[in-house]
């Protein structure tokens, strides 16, 4: 029963991760750009709904429809004023520039909302939960699942189907051949970072109603998303739900065998699939 | 009148390296152009340089007169100038349709009206309606260089730049593709095909111009152009005889 438990409260755990490695496969499993102020841009828009809530008393779903279209608008200019400037075969300068814009976003958050731990207050949704069978099962951790299961579709179908996934797709593949198919890379590029930013807009909500945040938490996402990526293999949408899962389900379980474990246990196995299977669960070599 | 394609002067660097030296070309609305020249002479340069994958002056390239040189290159492809690049450049990690659907999705979106569709495409190269599902790298040289053909097509341009697309491939292969040239022209495509084989780009083109070391050193119509002013357009007017 302790691991029937486990294994369930590990699915909703990846639910989370899901939500913040679906931007991630866009960017970095799609687009090939390493961006590493993901972590940090989901405490910034967290940081950003939770002042909201305070200063306006809007409860968590209005904070939402404030913060998505807040965030689609963050990637987008984040792709036209910074990484449309770095991007191309060499990885190495959009992690340079990334990296700088992850240590200025966390010392800016420290100086507008100092170093302590907030929360969304969520009215009561965050601490609901259903009996199953002797299993008591979070309401919230529901949502969050079942949010990530339908942005991974949306995201999943747009890719393989609309216009602009096939554009997005074919400026990843050859930017220069794109253009000569008369793509505009730079806006597609764009498009596809405000997609992945606003998806964080979701997730930050979801993750201040959840636990609390701290300007200083943006690096345990950011792995957290970059292992379930890599499980999972780039380019695949689908992958990286499923290497959240993986993540989820192993920190849940090394949780239940030691405490200290939980967090440990996800990096081992994200190690050993690194070592066994470098392309990733659904990667193709 | 304008020509559809004209270049002026056109001069193009690698960095401290020049490459083109004033090129002076024209192209006529559905004319077959072909430019020849040995490995280095500039002809892929000079591609590049029309499809504002390097830094030209305005007034060096031209359409319909209107200065256009250095305009972006999905621009230019709104200009209505589409290239098949060296190389042939297909979208790895997509099927066949997904790589022509790339193209037909931006000329509709743009609202660019032409005469190409998959189906006349089909049509043209039979193969490509057999492989629509497989994913484009893993079809033969030629198959693929029919892809990359069709994908520049489906952008319906009005003049149609082909960067050695022989290369590589086998000779039957290469005659499959060049037959099919004939059928592009028919549509008001005029086409531009840059060439090694002389023979080659004789047979495809109404008009050719030789290149030497970054400068137009022979111009005329293809029939009317002898093998010994080629040699010497192609070599150098004193290359050496062994």
């Amino acid at each position: 029963m302790q691991w029937l438990d486990a294994g369930v409260q590990g699915i909703l755990l990846g639910g989370m991760y899901a939500q913040y490695a679906l931007g991630m496969a866009l960017m970095f499993g799609v687009m090939r750009i390493v961006n590493v102020s993901h972590g940090d841009l989901v405490i910034l828009l967290s940081l950003i709904g939770i002042s909201l809530a305070g200063s306006f008393g809007l409860g968590p779903f209005a904070v939402m429809a404030a913060l998505v279209p807040m965030a689609l608008g963050l990637g987008w200019l984040l792709q036209r004023l910074m990484l449309n400037r770095v991007v191309g075969d060499d990885p190495l300068p959009s992690l340079i520039a990334t990296f700088g814009l992850s240590l200025a976003l966390q010392n800016l958050m420290l100086q507008i909302w100092s170093a302590n731990s907030r929360s969304l207050p969520g009215g009561g949704i965050e601490s609901r939960s259903v009996e199953v069978g002797g299993i008591y099962i979070g309401l919230l951790p529901v949502i969050v699942l079942l949010a990530a299961v339908g942005m991974t579709l949306a995201v999943d179908l747009m890719l393989k189907r609309s216009r602009f996934g096939r554009a997005l797709r074919a400026a990843s593949a050859d930017v220069e051949a794109a253009a000569m198919t008369g793509i505009n890379p730079r806006s597609v590029y764009a498009m596809a970072t405000a997609i992945a930013v606003g998806v964080l807009g979701f997730a930050a909500v979801f993750q201040s109603l959840r636990s609390t945040v701290a300007p200083s938490d943006g690096s345990a996402q950011l792995i957290y998303a970059f292992e379930a990526v890599i499980i999972g293999g780039m380019g695949s949408v689908w992958g990286a739900f499923i290497g959240s899962m993986v993540l989820g389900l192993t920190q849940a379980i090394g949780f239940r065998i030691d405490p200290g474990l939980g967090v440990l246990a996800g990096h081992l196995v994200f190690l050993v699939v690194l070592a066994t299977r470098p392309q990733g669960l659904f990667g193709k070599a | 009148m304008n020509p559809l394609l004209s270049t002026h002067g056109l001069v193009a660097r690698y960095g401290d390296f020049q490459a083109l030296y004033g090129v002076d070309i024209k192209v006529g609305a559905g004319e077959a152009v072909a430019l020849i020249g040995a490995n280095g002479a500039g002809k892929s340069t000079f591609l590049r340089s029309i499809m504002g994958l390097l830094p030209v002056t305005p007034e060096m390239v031209r359409i319909d007169g209107k200065p256009v040189g250095g305009t972006p290159t999905d621009r230019m492809v709104q200009h209505g100038v589409a290239i098949v690049p060296e190389g042939r450049r297909l979208f790895k990690g997509m099927t066949v349709e997904d790589n022509l659907r790339v193209a037909i999705d931006r000329a509709e979106h743009l609202g660019r009206k032409g005469g190409w569709t998959l189906e006349r495409l089909y049509g043209l190269f039979p193969i490509l309606r057999e492989k629509a599902k497989t994913q484009a790298q893993s079809l033969s040289g030629g198959q693929q260089q029919m892809v990359s053909i069709g994908r520049a097509l489906l952008c319906q341009p009005r003049i149609l730049l082909c960067d050695e697309i022989s290369l590589g491939l086998a000779p039957r292969v290469i005659r499959e593709i060049y037959a099919a040239l004939p059928g592009v022209r028919e549509q008001g495509t005029a086409v531009v095909v840059v060439e090694q084989d002389v023979g080659l780009a004789q047979d495809a083109s109404d008009r050719l111009y030789c290149l030497l070391e970054g400068r137009v050193t022979l111009s005329g119509r293809s029939d009317g152009v002898s093998r010994e002013q080629i040699a010497d357009a192609y070599f150098g007017a004193h290359h050496a005889v062994a």
